[in-house]
């Protein structure tokens, strides 16, 4: 993709002007578009100038959103007057909606604090008590402490907010929790604590407990929280404890895996989990805020911050496509690619050194404009239905009517909770689940229409399968032609050398054929949703102004091509070059038109479908096709 | 970690040896750290009066910070319980042996808590969706996400 550039080194950027002073030796007319694209198009947080196919967003590190979590968990700490370890409990536990915590935690503080991890459960008989007089509570000190469901949880009675729930290292033999039979009564002298867990009872081991006060060692603490987050990619540790539910504040996890982990574990692996644990950290602010979006590219860490594509109800009328910044794909892919192509060139890298461009909307990783993300998602959908796995998916899964994941069900019974929203519905109906009561083996509540339905549908989509052929195949082929990218920049770099050796033109110059590639490549991507959306465009005038857009866009790219193919003669090598040029500036200038004028069409509200689309009016009777 | 799991287990082993197991319930083979055998029978009155259940556990490395795979003998003319959770592979759906495990359990807990399980059931039946389930199981109950209701 073109925007290689904006990323690139000095020498990308001496390309860059190099090649704008070309073109405006070749063409004075194309010039003022050439510089609008230098202005525009490479830039990752667009400015004023911004054309009405984009959107503006900003990129952040992983460091950036860390200091903006910290930033809420001050807030917090500054409102309630909590501790930052307990603020930020409670913002994970409200999903860092501050407005709802801050509002919560005034009606009944104890009771947030507890549902968070954050405290300990008090006993049920004193609980008004404590939850008016916290802090009164703590300054009594020793003597307001009551004997809970056991002794050992005597320790940890004190749920003032103010506390730090920073973990403690317990010397008293009291404070065992051990469960077993046979070591509550040695718990009674100082040296034999034995490990709930391990049952080692070794004079060096370390006790460690959380607030509540349940004990084990650091061997067991540590193994357990690597297997919490690297097992089950958990944010939330809780006490090991059955039915405990405090959780580990992140200076204790820390102190587990790297500052004071036990001394026989494994190093690199408790590193490589702190890690994790981190980015798992900032994963779950950034699911929780709409404006933010992790960028989907494996092992980046970027998150895209885009407040204006944030609400669903924008995604009708713009297609938000954004980057992270960053580029390519760390470890061995890269390096696989510069390997295995031919060229001994330096500068080969650039050619897949992809940039990590996503939907800001929805979950396609990559460019699908002109195409609103709902249109996107149909089409796709009716692609994959015909591949046995989508088939599978199809009948063996449904979606979580709130968050959409796609859950699969292969025990239980009918009473579902979504993993990821926590939403529960009824697995037969699709309903909430409150409204079923106790009656969780039989639903009644399930509604005849949707198997009409999808049968109709079925015989529907067998007729119409020849129109959708038509679309299907034009898709596949612009889908296929970029999949051949790599090929395509591998066999034009050779000719860009090729080109070097017999003509004087030096290597700056032959550079020309790989722009020419790459714009080819973008206009591919362009037309290939464009089939997406003509499928899906009802019938009229505007469908039929699109299609030629389209028509054009798909001339220019295929004539460019097929330049891009042609051997090369030595002689003809000048009259190529400018042939290239003004071919790549026009394809350049189609897609331009076809992505303003849909863009555009978006956000009048031009473009009615044949379907109904999520979000748009429904299509109208005449013009559905049957 | 080997040594945390089989420490462990050598414990536990050992407190059955020496105390027993709960009424109802008792040790048939346990001769390495990867797989024991327990009969389980529920006493007094129940719909199970006079069956006998053979439970199996397997252990990994990272037990007891991961939870045993525990299931229902069904070969050599054994049969699982029928019961709203058991299925008729033997697999069992309880949220202890899921999200629910503790690594402060042992495996006698487990027993135990089978135990009342089967105790408090008021009809005997398969799970509603046992033909479906057993067909496309794992052969190994931990590999299949249970989504549990409050009655386990």
């Amino acid at each position: 993709m073109s925007s290689d550039y904006e990323f690139s080194d000095n020498e990308g950027d001496y390309y860059d002007s190099d090649e704008m002073m070309d073109f405006q030796n070749d063409d004075q007319d194309e010039d003022d578009m050439e510089m609008d694209d230098y202005n525009d198009d490479f830039k990752i947080s667009t400015g004023s100038k911004r054309k009405s196919y984009e959107v503006d967003h900003t990129s952040l590190s992983q460091t950036s959103v860390e200091k903006s979590m910290k930033d809420d968990v001050d807030h917090i700490c500054g409102i309630l007057g909590v501790e930052p370890a307990a603020a930020a409990l409670l913002l994970r536990h409200q999903g860092w909606n501050k407005e709802l915590l801050i509002e919560r935690y005034m009606d009944d503080p104890a009771k947030v604090l507890v549902d968070s991890g954050a405290a300990v459960q008090e006993p049920a008989r004193d609980s008004t008590s404590i939850r008016t007089h916290s802090v009164d509570k703590f300054a009594a000190g020793p003597s307001s402490r009551r004997a809970t469901r056991s002794s050992s949880k005597l320790l940890s009675s004190l749920t003032s907010p103010t506390r730090s729930s920073a973990q403690k290292y317990i010397s008293s033999p009291t404070a065992s929790a051990s469960k077993s039979r046979k070591d509550a009564k040695s718990s009674e002298e100082p040296e034999s604590f034995v490990c709930p867990i391990c049952f080692d009872d070794s004079l060096e081991l370390k006790q460690i407990a959380l607030d509540c006060g349940h004990s084990a060692c650091s061997g067991c603490w540590n193994a357990y929280t690597i297997s919490k987050i690297r097992d089950e990619g958990e944010h939330c540790i809780r006490c090991m404890t059955e039915g405990c539910a405090i959780v580990a504040p992140d200076d204790f996890v820390h102190n587990i895996l790297v500052s004071d982990a036990a001394p026989d574990s494994d190093t690199t692996e408790n590193l490589v989990a702190w890690t994790r644990f981190q980015e798992i950290l900032v994963r779950n602010f950034v699911s929780s805020n709409p404006k933010l979006k992790f960028c989907p590219y494996p092992g980046c860490t970027n998150t895209v911050s885009c407040p204006s594509a944030a609400s669903k109800s924008v995604l009708t009328s713009m297609v938000p496509i954004v980057s992270c910044g960053a580029k390519g794909i760390p470890g061995s892919v890269k390096d696989k690619n510069a390997a295995s192509s031919a060229s001994s060139s330096g500068s080969s890298n650039s050619f897949y050194d992809k940039e990590h461009v996503f939907c800001f909307g929805c979950p396609i990783e990559s460019d699908h404009r002109p195409v609103v993300c709902g249109v996107a998602r149909l089409w796709l959908k009716k692609c994959e239905d015909d591949s046995e796995t989508a088939n599978w998916i199809k009948s063996n899964t449904k979606e979580c009517s709130k968050c959409q994941s796609t859950i699969e069900k292969n025990g239980g019974c009918n009473h579902m909770t979504c993993k990821k929203c926590k939403y529960e519905f009824c697995w037969v109906c699709m309903g909430p689940w409150t409204e079923h009561g106790t009656a969780w083996y039989s639903c009644n509540r399930y509604d005849e229409k949707g198997g009409v339905e999808a049968r109709d549908a079925q015989s529907r989509s067998r007729a119409s399968l020849e129109r959708y052929l038509h679309y299907y195949n034009r898709w596949a082929n612009h889908e296929q032609s970029a999949k051949l990218s790599v090929e395509l920049y591998a066999k034009t770099e050779k000719k860009m050398e090729d080109m070097q050796i017999t003509s004087e033109l030096t290597w700056i110059e032959v550079q020309f054929m790989k722009k020419a590639v790459e714009e080819v490549e973008k206009c591919r991507m362009t037309l290939k949703w464009t089939y997406a959306m003509a499928y899906y465009l009802a019938r009229g005038n505007e469908k039929d102004l699109f299609e030629d857009n389209q028509r054009d866009l798909e001339k220019a790219v295929e004539d460019l091509s097929e330049l891009l193919e042609s051997p090369i003669e030595t002689e003809n090598i000048p009259m190529l070059r400018q042939k290239v040029t003004d071919k790549t500036v026009y394809v350049q200038k189609r897609n331009e038109i076809v992505l303003e004028d849909t863009a555009t069409g978006f956000q009048d509200g031009r473009w009615r479908w044949n379907v109904s689309v999520d979000g748009f009016e429904e299509p109208l009777e005449e013009v559905r096709v049957d | 970690m080997t040594s945390i799991s089989s420490r462990r287990l050598a414990k536990e082993l050992m407190e059955i040896k020496n105390d027993g197991c709960p009424v109802g319930i008792n040790l048939v083979q346990a001769d390495d750290f990867s797989i024991w055998l327990f009969t389980i029978e529920v006493m007094g009155e129940s719909l199970y009066q006079n069956e006998q259940f053979t439970l199996q556990f397997r252990f990994d490395q990272q037990y007891p910070i991961s939870s045993p795979a525990v299931q229902f003998v069904v070969t050599e003319g054994r049969q699982a319980p029928v019961h709203p959770h058991v299925y008729s592979n033997g697999h069992i759906c309880a949220s202890i042996l899921g999200n629910e495990w503790s690594p402060v359990l042992s495996v006698i807990a487990v027993c135990v808590t089978l135990q009342s399980m089967l105790a408090s059931c008021k009809e005997k039946q398969r799970p509603v969706d046992n033909d479906r389930y057993v067909k496309h199981a794992p052969e190994n109950p931990k590999k299949t996400r249970f989504h549990y209701d409050g009655e386990v």
